[in-house]
């Protein structure tokens, strides 16, 4: 099952070595990671999407603990939680296929952020869902890159 | 004060009562040199490897229970002690190492003698720090030791730039250590306690099966006190030998691939088992989906990642053993369920007992050759089982397991983790160097002693009276047992017919060398060779066939033993 952590680590050098090599040198798969300062300069935020069955998620957890920078480990999954991702794509934009771009880009609320003859770069934001429903959408018009950056969440109410 | 960075190293080293530092000097370390020939209070002793200086520490530390340390330096003093790391890490041993690095400057260009070894030992070690700053040292040095030390120890590996050792700072040695991300729990929650005291008093067939967390928590008096309280069984793993003295009644010896036949069979049929300070490593559960079927399992272990790794279990106890260990003493003890608990379990230790008769620890005598475990049992008998015994790794570790009798905890030294050849000399040295009254006897290969024999120099140099006796058998005997066993006798590699003189060898480094060929002489060589002063090596040639018996093979249940 898919799981999303969220780690709080010291802001300090290495740190991001010390949990991708966790994860590599165990055998646990990382399918995103994002890392970025918090409002404290000194700690950053990991969220980290992974997956495995319990027993192996369990131990991603404990050992992620077990790190001597890392301060805080959530597992956000199935929690009432926010969780979006950022997409930058460019897709075909020639004589045919141009008004089925600004269709598809006004009906999921993205937005043209560069524009060369025949191609258009779009940005987009959204849940899993919403990303894949788009860029399947994007697909039959010929998309030329795609850069994501991976999911990030924060957990619902104050 | 202004001091630079090396004479702060030295004073916090001294300051946290560092008395005895293993290493090897370098271009990077030259200034801490400089700085430890000027100090009385922390004494060095030149290894002639590094990774002998680790060993050595990790030795120190075993048998003394106090952070073992060591000083190398950058580049290849430092690539050389990441065995020694990996071993330490493997077994949760106490030590720290301090490496020189070339200056922050020049720090990722390819300079002379550089090595990233902040990032090379990162997996193999507790935590490790790059000192970017000389402000930051003393601080740094002082978390280093609390880290090794304190939760579930291991190896820290601390990194110094030339430029930190030689620029100058205040003098700071913090007397707390503040580190948010790090907080080892030490009680164990007694809601869990009750709970594991209820399920062993509900069943009827229970085992102790203890580790090296035992030693690592000094808690061999709490485990041996709830034993005796509930008259449960007590088996070990390789790392828990002495944890519970092997002569006790209770005793069931060693479990496992090489254990006794009667631990694995109480394990086997056991209906509760309370994991103490083990990890359900394979060579301990042999195949894991059919190991103790019928067993309820309680696990203790201050380290959360221990649990639920390899085995399911039932009651999981995070915390100090020592702590939970009392508190379940503290449910039993002069209470009336006690002694109804002896009772009820007697039945089962009778079963046990039986299979120990059926089934003992034992080998055939063969004429005209020595027998390596007949050596080991002399050992015992010469020493009156007082030794602190270090072992390299093969056969020779498993008999220094199955037939020296361990009473007391940090007596019996071995990389039972990483299983690393070459181990058990440094080892011997440093546990000698911490217990200087104590006869300290290396049980050693004729392969794995030629892996780190250079040390007998510095045994030699620092009158470090150490006595290795080598179960020579002319092979790399238990590679030599798995071919037999299960590639048809074909012994790639595993003979060795170039295997030095070792009399003479000892003789050249300036040690004393015995040697004993015949049965009837192992008893007095041994004698002799533990009464000689200093360093000494004793070569007994074995009986080259031996095998250790009982075995599981690998992947298979502990009930499917090869027996003698
Ligand atoms: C550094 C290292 N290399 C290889 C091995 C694999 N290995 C395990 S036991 C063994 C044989 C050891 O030979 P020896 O020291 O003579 O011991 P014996 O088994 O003959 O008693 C070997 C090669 C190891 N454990 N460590
Ligand atoms: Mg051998």
């Amino acid at each position: 099952m898919r799981h999303t952590i969220s780690v709080l680590v010291e802001n300090e050098f290495g740190v991001l070595s010390r949990v991708a090599g966790l994860f590599s040198g165990r055998g646990f798969n990382i399918e995103s990671l994002c890392v970025a300062e918090t409002t404290d300069a000194g700690v950053s935020r990991m969220t980290i999407v992974t997956s495995g069955n319990d027993q192996i998620v369990e131990q991603i957890l404990k050992q992620l603990n077990k790190l001597v920078p890392v301060l805080k480990v959530i597992d956000l999954t199935g929690a009432d939680t926010v969780v979006r991702e950022l997409v930058l794509v460019k897709v075909n934009a020639d004589n045919e296929g141009k008004q089925e771009v600004l269709r598809l880009v006004d009906i999921f609320r993205a937005k043209i952020v560069d524009v060369a003859p025949r191609c258009y770069t779009i940005e987009m934001t959204g849940g899993e869902g919403k990303v894949q429903a788009f860029l399947q959408m994007l697909r039959p018009l010929g998309i030329k890159d795609v850069v994501r950056t991976g999911k990030i969440a924060i957990s619902r109410g104050a | 004060m202004q001091m630079t960075g090396a004479e702060i190293f030295v004073k916090a080293l001294a300051d946290l009562g560092v008395d005895v530092v293993f290493g090897f000097p370098g271009g990077a370390v030259l200034n801490i040199y400089d700085a430890l020939f000027r100090n009385t209070r922390v004494r060095h002793v030149l290894c002639r490897h590094e990774q002998g200086a680790v060993h050595m520490a990790d030795g120190y530390a075993r048998a003394s229970g106090r952070t073992g340390v060591c000083l190398v330096t950058s580049g290849p003093g430092a690539t050389n002690t990441v065995t020694g790391l990996a071993t330490a890490y493997m077994d949760s041993i106490p030590l720290v190492v301090f490496s020189g690095q070339v200056p922050t400057l020049l720090i990722g260009n390819d300079a002379f003698q550089e090595a990233d070894i902040v990032g090379i030992s990162r997996p193999c070690t507790k935590h490790n720090y790059l000192v970017k700053d000389v402000r930051d040292l003393a601080r740094i040095i002082k978390e280093a030791f609390y880290i090794a030390s304190t939760g579930r120890p291991g190896p820290v590996l601390v990194d110094m730039p030339k430029d930190v050792l030689v620029s100058p700072a205040e003098y700071n040695l913090p007397r707390e250590v503040k580190l948010r991300g790090y907080h080892p729990n030490y009680e164990g929650h007694p809601r869990q306690v009750e709970s594991a005291m209820r399920m062993i008093l509900s069943k009827e067939r229970p085992v102790l099966y203890a580790g090296g967390g035992v030693i690592l928590s000094n808690a061999s008096a709490e485990l041996a006190e709830l034993a005796r309280l509930l008259a449960i069984p007590v088996t070990t793993t390789l790392m828990g030998m002495g944890v519970f003295p092997g002569s006790d009644p209770l005793s069931l010896g060693m479990l496992g691939m090489h254990g006794t036949y009667w631990a694995n069979m109480a394990i086997s049929h056991a209906d509760v088992i309370v994991a103490v300070g083990a990890r359900f490593d394979d060579r301990v559960t042999g195949k894991v989906d059919e190991f103790a079927p019928h067993a309820k399992i309680v696990h203790i272990d201050i380290d959360p990642t221990s649990i639920q790794k390899n085995v399911p279990v039932d009651i999981p106890i995070v915390g100090d053993l020592k702590d939970v260990l009392r508190k379940m003493i503290r449910h039993v003890k002069g209470k009336k369920e006690a002694a109804a608990y002896r009772e009820k379990t007697g039945a089962w230790r009778g079963r046990i007992a039986a299979w120990a008769k059926t089934h003992p620890l034992t080998y055939k005598p063969a004429k005209g050759k020595i027998k390596p475990q007949y050596v080991v049992e002399q050992i015992y008998k010469v020493a009156k089982g007082k030794a602190i015994v270090a072992t390299e790794v093969g056969q020779n570790q498993m008999w220094a397991a199955q037939f020296y009798t361990y009473d007391m905890p940090r007596t019996f030294l071995s990389s039972g983790g990483l299983g690393t050849m070459g181990y058990g000399l440094p080892a011997a040295i440093g546990a000698q160097v911490a217990m200087p009254g104590r006869l300290v006897v290396d049980i050693a290969g004729d392969g794995s002693i030629q892996m780190n024999i250079q040390e007998l120099a510095t045994a030699v140099q620092f009158k470090i009276p150490v006595k290795v006796v080598i179960l020579n058998n002319g092979y790399l005997g238990m590679v030599r047992q798995w071919q037999e066993l299960f590639f048809e006798g074909k012994y790639s590699h595993t003979r060795l017919p170039q295997i030095p003189d070792f009399v003479r060898l000892a003789e050249a480094y300036g040690a004393k060398g015995f040697r004993a060929t015949k049965t009837e002489e192992v008893h007095d060589v041994l004698k002799e060779g533990f009464a000689a002063d200093g360093p000494v090596l004793i070569d007994v040639v074995v009986d080259p066939a031996e095998m250790v018996y009982p075995m599981v093979p690998a992947g298979a249940p502990l009930t499917k033993m090869l027996l003698v």
